[in-house]
């Protein structure tokens, strides 16, 4: 097999580097899959804030499990939905550490509600990425909390039936009602234009931290194109056609702004 | 040394602060009121952090984080906020850290009331969540014990790295004795924690797991633990003997039982009948060599518990038939009397 050269060829400049604070593990997440570029953006947020030698991630249970192992940052991996008490146990112990935690859906809007819902009560300064997949994807695609009205999934074979499961649960908008979250929004990642927004909103997050702002949470609503059986680029449409019609984009709550 | 008059709920909470607790995490529930409300008015004072999280399984994953980030930790709940912890000390257990959780045991199960029992004995001592681990499971009978059993669940539990348990009951929390009290440990002499999360300056990352989805590997994790129990079972083994030389019957009772077994005891010896005790401290790891030890001439080893008897099963392994196994329990937060066990005693006695 002829291997990628990593040599810059003459008259070119390398202008795409791999974060310092991403390792060397290879994701172990399937091709197109938003949890890779999520990964990569918190990474270059810590680059760009200097704060590698004083962050601690949270891993959840889920396709991320394996989060710690793409990082060059100290990293606890919670049990399953538990990753904000876990943050705020990390946070309180040792307040001169940035302490973020990676959830998704089933993690941090199902299992994890009553957790995520009183951190983000108590300002907890802490920061939290949520990818919302709108799918379990670690356990074989089951119905999400996150799962739209209608949508296969091996749990809804006929397709959400909210009579019998209930709506998609809007977690954000749930959270931004609470007086004591900081930052609250909601961003995607399937187009170069978005990710530049998720890439700002991820930034805020952790600056907010650094200036003491309290709970700060950024939704990413990702696409899972393993479980939604489509390729890449038409799971990315399918985010955009779909997902951001019960998700919509833009900034939920931002204290004092 | 400071002598205080205190309550168990309250010694234990001031003995864990002068341990060098850092964080302590709560979820209220009777009858352990006294030591949450002790550490919110004391521990913020004296440099620690107290939280009223949202729930007990809130709590030990706050545990779980200040543990992991290298702190001295701690909760404590009654049975059934005991039991939603379970899956937060099973994860303690498997990531390897040290932590402090005090039982104040209820009559169970489910809601059950809020009366005295010994009823989470086998939920504590084997296991109690998933997987194959143990906890250190201390059991005090008294309030300057509780007070200094503390300190040494603190002490194991930083050694071995293995989450420790204060198991007493309803009683012991309630009751007031003097205590003396050492003064705070020194922080330099709490152990390094190089392994914790404190962000990886100078150093490779550290990571904090449970989990290892290649079977061999998570089996050699296994095996480090299962060695490190045998370790303790060796070094930490801790009883109480009382009047075994010339035993004729012997009781076997810990916590608040075992306070009251010394007061059958001795009546029991007024009344010309040779009774003993073997109060073991650590359930876990529990006394079985000085039993087995008893039981080769004492032809009577009774267990008195306040529960359907969850010890006993342990003294009988203890025993293996070299002597009669009989026991005495009462259920629901039932407390017998001390002329109560007696007469099981004299019956055994001279049955
Ligand atoms: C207590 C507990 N219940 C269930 C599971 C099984 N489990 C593992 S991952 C997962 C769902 C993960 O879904 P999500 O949080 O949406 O993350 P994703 O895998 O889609 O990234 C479940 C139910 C578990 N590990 N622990």
């Amino acid at each position: 097999m002829p291997q990628a050269s990593t040599q810059v060829p003459e008259g070119y400049v390398k202008a795409f580097f791999r974060p310092r604070s991403l390792s060397d593990a290879k994701y172990t997440y399937c091709p197109g899959c938003h949890h890779g570029i999520v990964g990569r953006l918190i990474a270059e947020a810590i680059d760009e804030l200097g704060i590698q030698d004083r962050t601690v991630g949270i891993a959840p249970v889920g396709c991320a499990v394996f989060l710690y192992q793409f990082y060059r940052v100290d990293f606890v991996q919670a049990a399953h939905g538990r990753a904000c008490a876990v943050a705020t146990g990390i946070k309180r112990a040792n307040p001169e550490l940035v302490v973020f935690s990676y959830q998704g859906d089933g993690d941090l809007a199902a299992i994890g509600t009553a957790e995520t819902v009183h951190a983000a009560n108590r300002g907890e300064n802490i920061t939290v990425i949520f990818v919302n997949n709108q799918v379990y994807g670690m356990t074989g695609g089951e119905m999400a909390p996150t799962t739209l009205p209608g949508q296969r999934t091996t749990t809804t074979p006929e397709g959400r039936d909210v009579r019998l499961t209930g709506y998609p649960l809007r977690i954000s908008e749930m959270l931004a009602q609470l007086d004591g979250p900081a930052y609250i929004t909601r961003q995607s990642v399937h187009d170069v234009r978005h990710i530049q927004m998720a890439r700002r909103a991820i930034l805020k997050a952790f600056r907010n931290q650094l200036e003491g702002k309290g709970f700060s949470l950024v939704e990413i609503v990702a696409a899972c194109p393993t479980n939604l059986k489509l390729p890449p680029p038409q799971a990315n449409r399918w985010v955009a056609e779909n997902a951001l019609k019960y998700f919509p984009l833009g900034d939920l709550k931002v204290k004092g702004g | 040394m400071t002598r205080m008059l205190l309550r168990g709920n309250e010694a234990i909470a001031e003995a864990a602060i002068r341990s060098g607790l850092k964080c302590y995490f709560c979820y209220p529930i009777t009858p352990q009121g006294e030591l949450v409300e002790y550490m919110a008015r004391e521990l913020p004072k004296r440099g620690g952090v107290f939280l009223q999280a949202e729930s007990e399984v809130a709590a030990i994953n706050m545990v779980y984080g200040a543990a992991a980030a290298g702190v001295r930790t701690m909760t404590s709940s009654s049975s059934p906020g005991i039991s939603l912890k379970q899956e937060g000390i099973s994860y303690l257990a498997g990531a390897r850290l040290p932590a402090v959780i005090v039982n104040m045991m209820r009559g169970g199960p489910g809601l059950g009331n809020i009366a005295p029992a010994q009823g989470d004995y086998f939920q504590a001592t084997k296991g109690g969540g998933h997987g194959d681990y143990h906890l250190i499971v201390l059991a005090p009978s008294t309030v300057p014990e509780a007070a200094q059993l503390v300190m040494l669940a603190f002490e194991l539990s930083d050694r071995y790295r293995v989450p420790a348990m204060i198991l007493a009951d309803g009683m012991l929390g309630q009751m007031m004795e003097p205590v003396e009290l050492p003064p705070p440990v020194d922080p330099k002499g709490i152990p390094q924690r190089p392994w914790a999360v404190t962000g990886a300056k100078g150093r490779p990352p550290n990571v904090i797991l449970s989990f290892d989805l290649e079977p061999q590997r998570l089996k050699e994790m296994n095996l480090v633990l299962q060695e490190t129990y045998r370790e303790i079972e060796r070094n930490e083994v801790r009883w109480e003997e009382m009047a075994t030389d010339d035993a004729q019957i012997l009781i076997v009772a810990y916590g608040t039982m075992g306070r009251i077994a010394k007061t059958v005891v001795r009546r029991a010896r007024k009344e010309g009948i040779r009774a003993g005790l073997l109060r073991p401290i650590t359930l876990w790891p529990f006394p079985y060599e000085p039993i087995r030890r008893l039981s080769e001439r004492v032809p009577t080893v009774l267990t008195v518990e306040l529960s359907a008897g969850q010890m006993w099963e342990d003294v009988r392994l203890a025993v293996e038939g070299r002597a009669k196994t009989p026991f005495y329990g009462e259920l629901g937060g039932v407390v017998p009397t001390p002329k109560e066990i007696l007469s099981e005693v004299k019956r055994h006695a001279t049955g």
